[in-house]
């Protein structure tokens, strides 16, 4: 009995080890998955809620959202952001707040979106471009409205209601 | 013995060679000059082969997990392996406080020179046989088994436990294994009544070892590749150096150069023994001849007979990555249990069974003398 046991047992074992190679070789013939990165940029695809670059949309006359009003500076966690702003005088006599350097640290960000989350006018959104080293720490640092830009001018008729902009922060 | 035309075969460069070197040295010095020539030849290929099979492994590695391997360096990363062996040798070889020196310094020597020993006397092709000993078997079996005392000796002389453990471990291993692969060779002996590899390779022209024994040459082939395999110190049979455990074994103390010669050594190794299974089982660098078929049999010798033996090594190593890769790491008291209960007792009874099957003429080729005959 012992030594049939015995011979079973061989049979088993190598039934056993038949199965497990035929598993890997299951595993050899699979196609394979893996991205080639360099290579494959152009059909790379990277989820829209990746969150890389800060930057600030113009439109197409140089005008971006931003009034300078710092929330974003204010809730940036390790001080990422910083807004310089410049009190200009317009046509009606009024003192008025600009927008002067809206400076962000690609380096010291930990890409946490408060900034953008608290945005009141949502003048700021991080982009997908992924691919931001750099050779110098110095380039870094990103100023993000352009050269001669200015803020766009809303249309007095059409408010944004309060109701909207307290959504659009939950976003 | 038909001749054949044989267009890809060196056996017409090599005679050119001899004929210019007995032309223009006395006797002595051509020997001499063909000897070291033949050293050389030898040493370039054992680097060759080892570079090729780095590259192969950690190739089909990959593919056997899902992943693509070396890519970057050339293409399909195949200059991978050459600048993995310029780093190692321009890394610098680490000397240890309390190790035993000497031991320590001669260990890899031990394991690279016994490789070596070995390689040479594979049968390679026609006329690519640097000696052939009329106990080729016996030879191959006994220098590669001496690769075991410099990795006992690495081991002992590191002054590290991980590397004694690993050692003894090795030590265990290698010594249960070699019982089994010289017994399974011994089968084939018997079968083939030589052990000189010329004339192992020549009996089996029209029909290889592993099916002129059938039954018992078929079980002593698997037990050859399962004892091989072991041998060689790779996984399932990895626990020398396992990892997980040991850091790296016997080896954990060894740097640059020196652990490059373990590593070199391991993998050939591993094509030693795919190699002896091909000469000993597979017919060598026989090509495939069916008797009667000469059209047949002309076109088979078109193929030289240098890429039949690397092409049936080559089939035998995929199967040893293969397994390498397929079966998690044995228990040590398995390892020993697998080889002491069921191997070697199985080897024995199948030893004998091989005895009776050749004294009684079973064999196919005294079967069927019009098939397979010589």
């Amino acid at each position: 009995m012992k030594f049939i046991k015995y011979i079973g047992s061989i049979f088993t074992g190598l039934r056993s080890l038949a199965g497990g190679m035929i598993v890997t070789w299951k595993e050899l013939l699979t196609p394979k998955v893996t991205m080639e990165y360099p290579e494959n940029r152009k059909t790379l695809v990277i989820s829209d809620r990746w969150r890389s670059e800060l930057i600030m949309p113009h439109d197409e006359n140089n005008e971006h959202a931003c009034t300078a009003c710092g929330i974003c500076m204010m809730n940036c966690p390790n001080g990422t952001i910083k807004v310089t702003s410049l009190s200009i005088d317009t046509e009606d006599g009024k003192k008025k707040k600009i927008l002067d350097k809206h400076l962000w640290n690609y380096g010291s960000c930990t890409f946490c979106n408060l900034c953008v989350i608290t945005c009141p006018s949502d003048a700021i959104i991080f982009n997908n471009d992924f691919e931001g080293a750099v050779f110098d720490k110095s380039k870094f640092l990103h100023q993000l409205n352009h050269e001669g830009s200015k803020l766009r001018e809303k249309k007095k008729e059409s408010p944004v209601p309060a109701s909207d902009a307290t959504a659009k922060k939950e976003n | 013995m038909l001749i054949y035309s044989q267009p890809l075969e060196l056996t017409k460069l090599l005679a050119a060679i001899d004929n210019f070197l007995q032309g223009n040295l006395s006797p002595g010095w051509a020997i001499l000059v063909k000897g070291i020539l033949v050293g050389i030849l030898l040493l370039a290929t054992y680097a060759l082969i080892a570079l090729a099979l780095i590259y192969i492994e950690r190739k089909v590695a990959a593919f056997f997990q899902a992943r693509l391997g070396p890519n970057r360096l050339g293409k399909y990363g195949v200059i991978q392996s050459l600048a993995d062996m310029i780093k190692i040798l321009i890394k610098e070889v680490i000397h240890i406080n309390k190790a035993d020196k000497l031991l320590f310094y001669a260990a890899p020597f031990f394991v690279i020179v016994a490789s070596v020993l070995a390689f040479g006397a594979l049968p390679f092709g026609i006329n690519l046989h640097a000696i052939d000993f009329n106990i080729g078997v016996f030879y191959l079996l006994a220098v590669s088994s001496l690769g075991i005392i410099g990795i006992l000796l690495a081991g002992w002389s590191s002054n590290n436990k991980y590397s004694m453990i690993g050692a003894m471990r090795s030590g265990a291993q290698f010594i249960s294994y070699e019982l089994s692969a010289g017994f399974s060779l011994m089968t084939i002996v018997v079968l083939s009544g030589s052990m000189q590899f010329s004339e192992i390779i020549e009996g089996q022209r029209y029909c290889w070892n592993l099916f002129n024994g059938h039954l018992p040459a078929m079980i002593a082939f698997v037990i050859y590749l399962i004892s091989g395999h072991a041998e060689t110190n790779r996984g399932p049979f990895d626990l020398p150096e396992a990892e997980s455990e040991l850091t790296a074994g016997y080896h954990t103390e060894y740097s640059g150069l020196q652990f490059g010669f373990f590593y070199l050594s391991e993998y050939l190794n591993m094509f030693i023994i795919a190699a002896v299974a091909t000469t000993v089982f597979l017919g060598g660098w026989m090509p495939i001849q069916i008797k009667g078929l000469e059209a047949f049999n002309q076109a088979m010798w078109y193929i030289p007979s240098w890429a039949w033996f690397f092409g049936k090594a080559g089939l035998l190593m995929f199967l040893s990555l293969w397994v390498r890769w397929s079966f998690p790491r044995l228990r040590i008291d398995l390892l020993l249990n697998l080889e002491w209960k069921y191997l070697l007792p199985i080897n024995l009874v199948n030893l004998l069974v091989m005895v009776l099957v050749v004294l009684s003429g079973f064999t196919l080729t005294d079967l069927f003398p019009v098939l397979f005959g010589k």
